[in-house]
């Protein structure tokens, strides 16, 4: 009897104990609700329908269009993407197959603290040394050289796990066929690994939009310019929030908030997507 | 195959052909892509180290103590409120997300496994490190730094968030990496599992949550974006965690870069100096944690 009572109160410490994981794993689920709940609600008065088609800018008159802010993000990221791609490729490539294993250390933690200067240092780098030291200006290069610095590791870890899931059999043919190093690489590890690439360089995509600090202090803050040229100043979405935010008052407020909503549903839509890919690459890899 | 290629060997100091030639220009390439990584993080860390050094430790302690000077042309050392905001907003956060990033990465890893929850769960943790931390330090804005006031707190909640799903992500990492051995060991005499996971399976995976957690840690140190809109501006010291406005070596950094004054620009290369100093020594510690972990193997 006194056995079944034991037994009784240990389950329900392991129920307990269960009960709070469960919850701890739904705090994500929460969060993410929350944030999608309170600032779209609280954003809504400023989507109106100049918000996605005006080029005006101007807190003075009241008139919010984010048409050169929702520009500035995307050439930007794409000006990073360009830049990072090649190299975090290269990097992730020259790791796994190429560098002696002695070697790997070092490179990991090279891409560690490289991934850990904090962003507002690369922006205080950006603007004091590239900008005005070697005279680069505050442009919408500036801005993607400097994303691109801050993306390549993201872009580089992921990548090394999705190539280092290439079956080595498969590599070892293409060698034993008398391919060479790079012959191997592009008949055997690239095929397998183009779905999880992909998905990691959007994911470096999503992080070159939502990269805030860097970008307020480089992009040049220039109201509503749409333009392909890549030293001309702009501004990009999380810029104009973090810089603007400390003078805002109300309907301005309400502006600012709506671009986050904007980033937060394209960051997430490009996220969804990256990951989904990701995954899906890992599991097949996985499965063969 | 003819006698005479027999006799007549391939020349093999012939030029290299055109596959061993495109080899080596692309080995090549892949070993300057390494270079190329390497230039902004030395380039950066020169900058960052020559200008900032001087103020850093010229008075020292004085730079680590002093208030940061209100009138920011004014020159001279200070940012003992921003150091002391910084450690109390990273302390914050950690004591909020780690515990939490653990549990949920147990409830993943040994609860839910590939259950539908589990997998929305894990899924939607990935998405979530993309979340920009501007977002995130408006919706931190909106749900408590209206209702309460800036305070470290704010920022510590904002942070938080950005290092919930990293922690999660870490960790059941770590927890993959535990024999099942280990658990069926403890299930066979008669352990429950809560005592299970907790008495055998976290400990055998504790070097890698520390290291995970330390990496989230110093990440999440040098974040601005969400402290601007949660914490406020300060530039005296404030102990409390729950009141008052405060203020950050990150916030500090940026307030200053925007200044054309050299001395508020001198000031921005010392906190920035001290930043990286803070993140690179947890980075480091973290590492270490893993290199036992390695060797334990």
């Amino acid at each position: 009897m006194q056995l079944s009572e034991l037994r009784g109160h240990k389950q329900y410490a392991d129920r307990a104990f269960s009960v709070l994981a469960v919850a701890a794993a739904g705090v994500v689920l929460l969060v993410l609700g929350m944030i999608a709940i309170t600032m779209t609600r609280r954003a809504w008065p400023a989507f109106g329908t100049e918000f996605f088609s005006s080029t005006r800018w101007s807190a003075a008159e009241g008139i919010f269009g984010a048409l050169p802010f929702i520009w500035g993000t995307l050439y930007t990221a794409a000006i990073a993407i360009v830049i990072a791609v090649p190299i975090s490729l290269g990097v992730a490539l020259f790791v796994t197959q190429v560098a002696p294993p002695w070697l790997k250390t070092p490179m990991v933690y090279l891409m560690d603290l490289l991934a850990v200067v904090p962003s507002v240092v690369f922006g205080l780098w950006g603007v004091l040394v590239l900008a005005n030291h070697f005279g680069l200006g505050r442009s919408f290069l500036t801005a993607g050289i400097i994303l691109a610095v801050m993306i390549v590791p993201i872009i580089t870890s992921l990548s090394r796990e999705v190539i280092e899931t290439t079956p080595a059999s498969e590599k070892e043919a293409a060698l034993a066929l008398g391919a060479t190093r790079w012959e191997m690489i592009n008949a055997s590890v690239l095929p397998h690994s183009k779905g999880g690439l992909v998905g990691a360089v959007m994911l470096g995509l999503g992080r070159a939009m939502g990269e805030t600090i860097a970008a307020a202090l480089v992009i040049g803050s220039a109201i509503g310019q749409i333009t392909m040229n890549p030293f001309a100043p702009g501004n990009s979405m999380p810029a104009v929030i973090a810089n603007e935010w400390g003078e805002a008052d109300q309907p301005h407020k309400a502006a600012l908030i709506a671009l986050a909503v904007t980033l937060f549903v394209i960051t997430i839509g490009v996220n969804l997507l990256a990951t989904s890919i990701v995954q899906r690459s890992m599991k097949r890899s996985r499965g063969a | 195959m003819t006698a005479s290629s027999i006799t007549n060997p391939p020349d093999l100091r012939a030029r290299p052909s055109w596959r061993a030639t495109k080899n080596t220009i692309l080995m090549t390439a892949m070993g300057g892509a390494v270079v190329l990584v390497a230039i902004p993080l030395i380039a950066v860390l020169w900058s960052v180290v020559s200008r900032g050094i001087v103020m850093t430790f010229a008075q020292f302690p004085a730079f680590f103590t002093e208030a940061i000077p209100v009138v920011s042309r004014r020159p001279g050392p200070g940012m003992g409120p921003a150091i002391l905001g910084t450690l109390l907003v990273t302390g914050g956060a950690t004591v909020i997300a780690v515990p939490l990033g653990i549990l949920g990465a147990v409830y993943l890893h040994e609860y839910g496994q590939s259950g539908t929850f589990a997998r929305l769960v894990r899924f939607m943790s990935t998405v979530m490190t993309g979340v920009p931390s501007v977002v995130m330090g408006l919706f931190v804005y909106l749900t408590w730094t209206l209702a309460f006031g800036y305070s470290a707190f704010g920022g510590a909640l904002a942070l938080a968030c950005l290092m919930l799903p990293v922690v999660i992500g870490s960790t059941e990492q770590m927890l993959k990496l535990v024999p099942p051995q280990l658990r069926e060991a403890a299930y066979a005499l008669g352990t429950t599992k809560s005592r299970t996971i907790l008495t055998v399976v976290l400990p055998a995976a504790l070097p890698g949550i520390v290291s995970g957690s330390l990496l989230a840690i110093a990440r999440a140190a040098g974040e601005t974006a969400p402290l601007l809109f949660a914490v406020g501006a300060a530039t005296a010291y404030n102990p409390h965690l729950f009141s008052e406005a405060n203020t950050a070596l990150s916030v500090q950094i940026f307030g200053n870069a925007n200044s054309s004054f050299p001395a508020a620009q001198e000031r921005a290369w010392a906190a920035a100096l001290t930043l990286v100093l803070l993140t690179f020594i947890v980075t480091l510690v973290a590492r270490t944690f893993t290199a036992r972990l390695a060797l334990k193997r």
